[in-house]
């Protein structure tokens, strides 16, 4: 089983593989060009001290958003089997 | 150009241009490369830096490269990126494309590198690949196979560490070569997106008269819709039938774009997993350990202002004993030169116009060459991006992006380079309010002014230190206050946009090189000096004859400029500032340091005939308590001194940095604009402290 989330939703540590955009995305074309992609796997590692931007690791890099953007990310994470 | 387009291959110049993303140390090889053989200047109609730099090859011949913009896509999101791209499809302007592409990839990430690199290769165009930043890529556990990735990409590979020269020689040789072969691309579309993009670039290729293959890479921007330099060019039958093919691909359900960016990372996916060898899984990077305490909520504020503080301390007082030395040395020089020359208004221009114009910026230098060394430094450790990470909250409540907190802190030493700093900034809206806040900040050039109005406001000796500096610290929490709420009301307003976004890479720490940062430092001063240096001189001038002329034989210092041509001015502004407390002495004070701040010191000192130009000389402090206006009451109240300091906060006093400003902004727009705003604001804030003060009693 798996569940479909939002990437600002996860918490601090947590794996999950990419889905897609929100259509109200402003940001598609730059995020995937980044490499933000459907099936890409995605970890986020922590917030800024001041509760935003976040940071996530993405195919090896690190990369920081704001609560904004990734509020129009759709993941998956995977149920601890 | 075009003449030697027919001219033998061995006796033209080949054009380089060296690509890649932000943080791949591109600017670092720039520089292994080229040394101090490098031009800085403009793109023409934007305000993007052109560098460009000259080496030879190893059999001697001289060689031109261009050092692009950082770029993630050729799909551009800011100026900088849309330069690149033009550049490398030869659209900008009288550019020809270069004849050559070194792409500069940071092997510690080489996935992601390798997005630009695919599109990079479609152009055709002859490439070398520089897997820089291998000995970091080592450090996370990362090793790549150079000779398969060459075979993979079907172009030269050469390892190399721009930061110790290793590998540059090496990097030279494969340049040098006489022949290299023309890239092909090796990714695929899928079948329906390939079918589309090969219509498109025959029906381009049929236009224009030029290969098929070359045209692939510009059928896959407008297949996408992008605008690119010169949009409007495109044929309608070009554009009608792009339209079409995006509509007929639609309805088939793909996303032109998703389609092509997926087609590319699968590529470069299949690359590395062919290529790249990961250490032992489970090691911890060593980045991520640093970023734990770095970015920490408790930790990572104390290190990012302990290092602030550090930078501040530097600037205000190891550069105070160079700033002594340049001080001293032009004094003597003027000395010099006045006992050598005979009196007489060509001694004057060189003494007071001319040698005091060209201190007056060389004195600033010790402490923007510290500036610049302390940005150096946190921009190729990597401290920079987590710089903007901690800070973007903050910056965004004002409507700002993390990366505007460099420029603003810039400013706090000089508002020049801080808006020179602000060419980082994508979004043009951001970027010009960074600009018209950043003069705000308090910078050095207010310091004399600060420090002289403080010792006229509590002239005693018994006068705590501690008080003096709360009363600098205010003055400097007052500036960036209202730098702040002007940036929320300017993106409120006329600036109107959204908060900018940020999409920001934290590239992994590496330990600095010296060398590199002291050349960065190097040309960033050199750059300063150039645009600050040639203004200051010539308006140093100006107001040396405004103070000068029309002369008046057998006055003294004084009353000559009393009588002159900024004394007649200071007078006739009498009536506009008296309501702030000001007499018609401060004016010329006010008109003298219009170019510069700190002039205000040596103006006032030749208003009250003291010999001493020092901003803590006791004769000009006591000279200023001592004067009275007309009716015998004192000029110089503590609420004058007040008034006085409020005035040197908000107004905008500095021609180098209107000057600037007109050049970063390509009008004269915004620099009056700016004059408008501070200076009115200051006006309106002087006339509410001096009244209200007033009305209190004060």
């Amino acid at each position: 089983m798996s569940a479909v989330h939002l990437l600002s939703e996860l918490s601090v540590g947590t794996e999950a593989e990419i889905r897609g955009f929100h259509p109200d995305c402003k940001e598609v074309k730059r995020l995937r060009e980044m490499g933000l992609l459907p099936g890409t796997k995605v970890k986020l590692i922590r917030w800024a001290p001041l509760g935003d931007p976040l940071e996530i690791k993405i195919r090896g890099y690190n990369l920081s958003l704001r609560k904004h953007e990734a509020e129009h990310v759709e993941v998956i994470v995977a149920a601890p089997s | 150009m075009s003449t030697w387009a027919t001219a033998p291959t061995q006796e033209k110049t080949l054009t380089f241009v060296l690509v890649g993303n932000p943080n791949c140390g591109k600017s670092t090889l720039f520089n292994a490369l080229t040394g101090m053989r490098q031009k800085v200047g403009n793109y023409p109609g934007v305000t993007v830096e052109k560098k460009v730099g000259e080496f030879f090859s190893l059999h001697g011949q001289p060689m031109q490269i261009i050092d692009l913009p950082g770029a993630y896509s050729l799909s551009p999101r800011s100026p900088d990126e849309a330069i690149t791209r033009d550049v490398l499809l030869g659209r900008l302007g009288d550019m020809t494309r270069p004849d050559r592409i070194v792409c500069v990839v940071d092997a510690s990430n080489l996935e992601r590198n390798l997005f630009l690199v695919t599109q990079i290769l479609d152009l055709g165009v002859p490439t070398m690949l520089a897997l820089n930043m291998i000995d970091l890529a080592q450090s996370k556990g990362i090793s790549i196979d150079a000779a398969a990735l060459s075979q993979e990409l079907g172009i030269p590979v050469v390892a190399c560490q721009a930061h110790k020269k290793i590998g540059v020689t090496e990097l030279r040789q494969a340049m040098s070569k006489e022949r290299l072969p023309h890239p092909v691309r090796r990714w695929r579309l899928q079948p329906e997106m390939e079918k589309a993009v090969n219509e498109l670039s025959a029906r381009l290729a049929e236009e224009r008269g030029e290969e098929p293959s070359r045209l692939f890479a510009e059928a896959l921007i407008i297949l996408v819709g992008e605008k690119s330099g010169n949009d409007s060019e495109l044929s309608p039958p070009v554009r009608q039938l792009a339209q079409g093919l995006r509509r007929e691909l639609e309805e088939q359900g793909l996303d032109c774009h998703e389609a092509i960016v997926a087609s590319r990372y699968q590529y470069a996916q299949e690359v590395c997993e062919r290529v790249v060898r990961t250490g032992p899984v489970g090691e911890e990077d060593p980045s991520d350990k640093l970023d734990a305490v770095l970015t920490h909520p408790i930790w990572g504020w104390t290190i990012f202002l302990g290092l602030m503080s550090l930078m501040f301390f530097a600037i205000f007082t190891l550069a105070t004993y160079p700033m002594d030395w340049v001080d001293g040395g032009f004094g003597a020089l003027a000395n010099a030169v006045k006992k050598a020359m005979p009196a007489g208004d060509l001694r004057d221009l060189i003494t007071d116009g001319v040698i005091a114009g060209v201190g007056g910026v060389l004195v600033f230098l010790p402490q923007i060459l510290i500036l610049f060394f302390f940005i150096g430094l946190l921009e190729d450790t990597g401290y920079m991006a987590r710089a903007a990470f901690i800070m973007d909250r903050i910056m965004s409540r004002v409507g700002l992006h993390g990366k505007s907190f460099i420029p603003l802190l810039s400013s706090y030493a000089c508002a020049i380079p801080g808006i020179m700093a602000t060419r980082t900034i994508e979004n043009p809206k951001d970027r010009l309010v960074t600009i018209l806040v950043a003069p705000l900040m308090s910078c050095s050039a207010r310091l004399p002014v600060y420090t002289l109005m403080i010792a006229t406001l509590l002239p005693a000796k018994t006068v705590p230190a501690l008080q003096k500096a709360g009363i600098m610290m205010a003055l400097y929490v007052v500036g960036t206050a209202i730098a702040f709420f002007f940036a929320w009301l300017f993106k409120k307003t006329i600036m109107h946009s959204e908060t900018p976004v940020l999409i920001m890479e934290l590239p992994p720490y590496r330990r600095p090189s010296l060398r590199a940062v002291a050349m960065q430092m190097i040309h960033r001063s050199k750059l300063f000096v150039k645009r600050a240096g040639t203004v200051i001189l010539g308006l140093s001038i100006l107001l040396w004859f405004l103070a000068a002329y029309p002369k008046i034989d057998g006055a003294d210092a004084s009353s000559q400029l009393a009588q002159s041509f900024a004394g007649k001015a200071g007078h006739a502004i009498e009536p506009l500032i008296k309501p702030l407390g000001f007499d018609w002495k401060i004016g010329i004070g006010l008109i003298g340091s219009f170019a510069a701040r700190e002039v205000f010191v040596s103006t006032m000192s030749v208003v009250y005939n003291v010999e001493a130009t020092d901003d803590t000389s006791v004769p000009l402090r006591e000279a200023m308590l001592q004067e009275k206006w007309p009716d015998g009451s004192p000029v110089f109240t503590p609420l004058v001194c007040v008034t006085l300091m409020v005035f040197y906060v908000l107004a905008m006093q500095c021609i180098s940095t209107v000057v600037v400003v007109r050049r970063e902004t390509n009008s004269w727009r915004w620099p009056l604009f700016q004059i408008a705003y501070m200076t009115g604001t200051a006006y309106l804030a002087c006339l509410l402290v001096y009244q209200g003060g007033k009305m209190l009693g004060l």
